[in-house]
Order: structure tokens, then sequence, then C-alpha cells
């Protein structure tokens, strides 16, 4: 609670004692005023005081000068008519209690935000000339020092380890629970924890320009991007009040007058008080700090899982989702080859790997490393002796005296072997040994864990097409899209071809409404992420370039969260939505049952404040948004 | 030249009142206010002082919401 906050309930409090005990006293005429205007400023003052100020600086139509005349004008009333004093003390009681609260909403939601993205530290530790720790302004750690990370604390900025082994929680950054081993050699990202060793860190970037910065630049800078919503929401505020108010004059005025020239009777108190419960009604507070706390509340809750929306108008796009188009590599598969089956001839499958990753134990050729990945223990004691690259063909090697030829089709076809064909797609990997032929070994570039399962979440969401865009051939592609449930591919493509492609589908699109989002990788498709109505960059961290063009950050390289990211924001627009129809409908129905004479102030204050109060409430679900599992998905 | 300031505003009406004012400000290019972040970034034309020019936005922001705060000393 902030020092005002505690004021301004000091203030509530009293205020209501005084009008408890005022019941049990007996007073009339100028003696019941003089005791009733007390609380009334006590708990009235500041906002008497900015309703003149307001006049004084030609900003005549705030809920401050509408509260003051609608709480006077009721006094006066009293002071003619009925002497009930307590209406209008009660009107700004609850007003003043309706602030309160929404302050102090406003407030914890604030902080608890900002703890979500508390991910930069606001220092860094060096080791002076005696050795010994100093906490330091992680802006003045220049490139290349080593800074120190104990046990429990931030990585402050991006940095490569020089010593110490640990383990990392990345949660922060990219929603993967999983901790991360990290040794001499490895690059880090500054906002994850380090949770067990001691780390030292030689920096590889400004503090400005650390991942965990740049984070939270992006995510301060998406509240500034508004949403249509927001935008109607001001628009709506702008002409929303003088409407009200100059209705509320018109109510006062013309209804009595009518009556008189009929000669009934004009009944001019009655319609005052109704045309003052239209003033207590118009204050649009409710809409106006519940829609864009709503998308705030949004943004953080993806940010939560690893997701960064670069604005609430992003956030609106992405719900409107109809269409998303994957590209393959990187995206939908892993990117990196891997061995996806071994056919021997008349060995076992194992040693057929273990030849030949002993011949490809040189080699930093991406199919040596797959085979290499795939036979891990490849340093035994078999003698590996004049390994020989033949370029285009293979490698040849003498393993315990046997002559291992290990490549494509053409190196058998050199050697004069007859080698088999495969039903599998990929590269396929023949063996020889000796000049005869023992098998072959399948890699392929294959699809991420939860690429199946993302496209399963995003087609249960209402997602009528997927499409697949790749440079690789037809067979290879339609491979793939018929595992993962694809519904289009387009192979052969070369990069610059995607965005014509991308074009195409926007084009074929049915209607304006309906978004269409790309999911890139951030390699070369910096163009095409731009072009979509939507573009998604995957474990982008560290692609500046990606991220510029992106308009939400995946900050891992999981498919699953594209449908975690369009589900936050469908759950996010629905209670946007809600808070905009719920606060409009109260508002016009207590305006229409004011002007009948059917709702008193108190109902008045209602419509106001506790619709205001409820939006709040209602708003920060958002912020607990959850994500499916992958694993729940059927 | 873009700066931002962290800010005190009661109110996301009052917010929006203080960004609209701001703008208005000879000097200020354009400017924006996070309600929710307390924040606000002002980007400046060319050649001016900033803090001159952010004198200017806090007093006209005074007039449409006397209770702010800019912090930019």
């Amino acid at each position: 609670m902030t020092e005002k906050q505690k004021q301004n309930l000091i203030r509530i409090v009293i205020t209501s004692i005084i009008m408890i005990s005022l019941n049990f006293i007996e007073a009339d005429g100028m003696f019941r005023f003089t005791l009733y205007i007390i609380p009334y400023f006590i708990i009235g003052h500041d906002i008497l005081i900015k309703a003149v100020k307001g006049i004084r600086n030609r900003q005549p139509f705030d809920e401050n000068l509408l509260m003051a005349i609608a709480t006077l004008g009721a006094i006066a009333l009293a002071l003619y008519r009925s002497g009930d004093y307590v209406e209008a003390i009660a009107v700004m009681l609850f007003y003043q209690i309706g602030e309160w609260f929404q302050s102090y909403a406003v407030g914890k939601s604030r902080k608890d935000i900002a703890d979500l993205m508390d991910i930069a530290p606001d220092y860094a530790n060096m080791e002076n000339e005696e050795g010994q720790l100093e906490q330091v302004d992680p802006d003045d750690v220049e490139i290349g020092s080593v800074i120190v990370v104990k046990p429990g604390e931030r990585v402050p900025i991006d940095g490569t380890v020089v010593e110490g082994h640990s383990t990392l929680n990345t949660a922060a950054l990219t929603g993967e629970s999983l901790p991360r081993d990290v040794e001499p050699g490895n690059e880090i990202i500054s906002g994850s924890i380090n949770l067990t060793g001691l780390l030292k860190i030689r920096t590889t970037k400004e503090f400005g320009e650390s991942t965990a910065s740049k984070i939270l630049e992006l995510i301060e800078d998406a509240g500034s991007r508004k949403s249509k919503s927001e935008e109607f929401i001001t628009k709506f505020a702008r002409v929303y009040t003088p409407i009200v108010v100059w209705a509320a004059i018109a109510l006062a005025l013309i209804p009595p007058v009518v009556l008189t020239v009929m000669d009934s009777e004009p009944m001019w108190g009655a319609w005052l008080y109704r045309a003052l419960t239209f003033l207590i009604i118009s204050c649009p507070c409710a809409l106006v700090i519940s829609i864009p706390l709503s998308f705030f509340a949004g943004l953080g809750a993806a940010s939560r899982h690893g997701i960064l929306v670069k604005g609430s108008n992003y956030m609106e796009t992405l719900s409107e989702t109809k269409t998303v188009v994957f590209d393959k590599t990187g995206t939908l598969t892993k990117g990196t080859f891997s061995v996806v089956a071994i056919h021997p001839e008349k060995l076992d499958e194992n040693q057929l790997l273990h030849l030949a990753a002993h011949v490809e134990r040189y080699s930093s050729h991406p199919i040596a490393l797959s085979l290499l990945e795939a036979y891990p223990n490849e340093h035994d004691d078999c003698r590996i002796e004049n390994t020989e690259e033949i370029a285009g063909r293979g490698i040849k090697a003498i393993i315990n005296g046997d002559t291992v030829c290990v490549g494509n089709a053409r190196m058998m076809e050199d050697l004069g072997i007859n080698w088999k064909p495969c039903e599998h797609h990929g590269t396929i990997i023949h063996v020889a040994i000796n000049g005869e032929y023992e098998g072959h070994i399948v890699v392929a570039d294959t699809p991420k864990p939860h690429s199946k399962a993302a496209i399963k979440a995003l087609k249960a969401q209402g997602i009528r097409e997927t499409v697949m865009l790749t440079g690789d051939a037809r067979a290879v592609a339609e491979a793939v899209a018929g595992e993962l449930g694809i519904d289009q591919v387009r192979s052969d493509l070369l990069p610059q071809d995607k965005v014509s492609e991308v074009e195409q589908l926007l084009a074929a699109k049915p209607s304006d409404k309906e978004a269409l989002a790309f999911v890139g990788d951030g390699i070369n498709d910096a163009p095409v992420l731009s072009r979509a109505d939507i573009g998604i960059a995957m474990g982008a961290m560290g692609s500046d370039a990606a991220i510029e063009a992106a308009d939400v950050v995946l900050m891992d390289d999981d498919p699953f969260k594209i449908a975690t990211a369009i589900r936050v924001s469908r759950k996010c627009l629905r209670i946007v939505k809600e808070n905009i129809w719920f606060a409009i409908g109260i508002k016009v129905l207590v305006l229409i049952a004011g002007a009948l004479g059917f709702a008193s102030m108190w109902a008045a204050i209602f419509a106001d404040v506790g619709v205001a109060v409820l939006a709040i409430l209602n708003a920060m679900r958002c912020m607990y948004i959850k994500a499916q599992q992958p694993e729940t998905v059927s | 030249m873009k700066k931002t300031y962290k800010i005190e505003v009661d109110c996301a009406n009052c917010a929006a009142k203080m960004e609209e004012a701001a703008n208005k400000v000879e000097g200020v290019k354009a400017a924006s206010v996070n309600f929710m972040a307390l924040k606000m970034k002002v980007e400046f034309e060319d050649g001016v002082e900033p803090k001159e020019i952010m004198k200017n936005v806090l007093a006209d922001c005074r007039k449409v919401e006397p209770d702010c705060e800019i912090f930019f000393e």
C-alpha cells in the first residue's frame, strides 16, 4: 500500500464511523446540515479541489467535476426538501472506496506482473584486485569482462562460461521447466537462474544489449502498441462522457418545462435527482481501466509461458488466426540429421552403426555428426587408420585391418559394389567392408517431439488450415506433412519463393477478419515474417533480425508454444469483450432506469464503482491463463 | 532521440490525458504513456534539450491531471 492509499483508507474509515454515529443523533435544520457537512468534506474535499482545478485548466468534463456537481446537487436537494444528506455523502464515500480499490488492484497487479518479469538483476559480481567479490552496476561491465554468478543468482549479462559447472533454470525466459547443464565453453543467456555451482562468465554483450534487457524492453514497449479494442474504448470515452452530461442537463430542464406547459406539477426536484443520477454513471472508468489491464495481464501471462507478444494489437490479431503457415526446417523439424533406420545385411544393427561411426570420427559433416550422436561411445579400442575423405562420395578407413567404406550410392558404384535401395525417405548411407556390401543407414531431419501435438492442438482450437513451406523435395516434404497431419504442402521452394507463397495464401483468405500467421525460425525468413498478418519467430533469442521482423517471439523452439500463444490470445480477447459488454451494458441499463426514475443514486454508484471493480477482477484472470500440455492433446 | 521516464498517475483515463497533453508540447515528436508500466516514452525533435522540454511536458500534464508526476531529473 502506498502512502496515498493509506491516507485515503483512513479517510474512508473515519467517514464511515461518523456516518454510523450520526444515525443516533437527532438534529434538525441548520444544525443537522452542519453535522453532515463535516464528513462530506472529510471524504470529498480532494474531489472538490480537483473539480475547481479542472475548470480553471479548461478540462471540465472529468469525473471529479461530475461527482462534485452530483453530490453538491444532492445536498442542495436535501437542504430544501427531504433533509436526507446521507445519500450525497454515501455516494461520495462509495466513489472513494471504489477509487481506492481500483488503485489498490491496479497497483497489486502491476507488482505481480512486474515480479513475473523481474528477470534482469540490478547488479553484477566482479572480482577486484584483492580477489574480493564486488557488486557493480551491470551497465558499467565492459564486453569481455569476467563476472561471477553465485548459486541462486540470476545471470545479468550474456556470456560464455569460463570456469565452473552448474545447472541453469531458464524457465523465466523460455517457459521450459527442465534445468539445463552448463560447463566451460557454453554460451549462456542473461535472465536464467544459476542453480547449483559458482560460475565465472566472460561477457559477450553489454548489459543493455543482453537478452534479459532486450526482453524487458520488448515487454515495456508492448503496452504502447494499442489494440483496436483499446482505441475503441478511448474514442468511446471521449464521446460518452459529454453526451451523458448534456443528457443530464436536458433531463433536468426539459421534462419539468414540458410538464409546466401541460399545466401539471413540474416536479423540479425529482427530475433534478434523476439528472444527478445520470452524472454519477457517466464516468467510463470501468472500461478505461479494465481493457488495458486485461491486455497487460495477458501479455504477462504469455511471457510467463515463454511467448513474447510485441503489442496488444498483435494479441488481437493472433486471436483471429485461422491459417497457420509453417516453415519446415528448424520449425516443425529439428533442422539436424538423425539416424532413422539401420538396415544391415549380415551384421547386427549396432555393429553396422559402430563401424560407420568409426569411419566418420574425424569428419564434421552434419551426417557424420548424426552418426556419432547415434553411437555415443565411439572412442573404444578399435584401431582406426588411414582415414581418407573422398569428396562428394564418402569416407574410407581401415578398422582393425579391414577396409571400410561409408558413403553414398556413387561411392558404391565407383567401387563396383551392388547396393540396395531403401524405402525410407532421407539420406541413405551405404557401408561396405573389404568390397562386400554390408547394408545402409538412413539419416533424416526428424520432426520435433511436440510438432504433431501442436498441429492437433491448433486444429482443436479451430485453425482451419495448416500449410508447410519447404525447400525439400516433394516426397520428403509430403512424408513429413503426412506424419504431422498438415493440410497443405508447398515443396521445392527457394527462400525467395516463400514470400510469394504467403502472398498467395493471404490473397486467398475469405475475409479480412481472419488472420494468417507465419511461423519460422528466423533464419532467412525475416521478409516472410513481416509479410504475414502475424509473424511468429521461434527459438529466436539471439537473432536480432528475427526479433525485429516478428510480431510474436517464442523464446525456445518448441512448436507447441504456437498453440499456447493462440490460446492465451483468444482467452485474453474473450475477457476483453466480456468487460466491454458487461460495463457498457450495465451502464446503459442503469441510465435508462435512472431516466425513468427507477434507479436511485445508490444504483448509479454501483453502476460506476461496482462495475469497475468487477471488470478489474475479471481482467486479472488474464494473468492466470494456463497452457495446455502437449501430452494431454488427444 | 528517444527517452523513457518513470511517471506517477492514478487512473488510466488520466494517463490517456497526459499522453494527449505531452504530444502537444513543442519539441516533442511523439509521446506515449504506458499506464500499466507507469512509463512515459518521449521521442524528441532533433537538436532539443530533453530536460527543458520535459519541464514543459510536466507543466502541461499537471494542467490536465494535477496529481501526476514525471521523474526526469
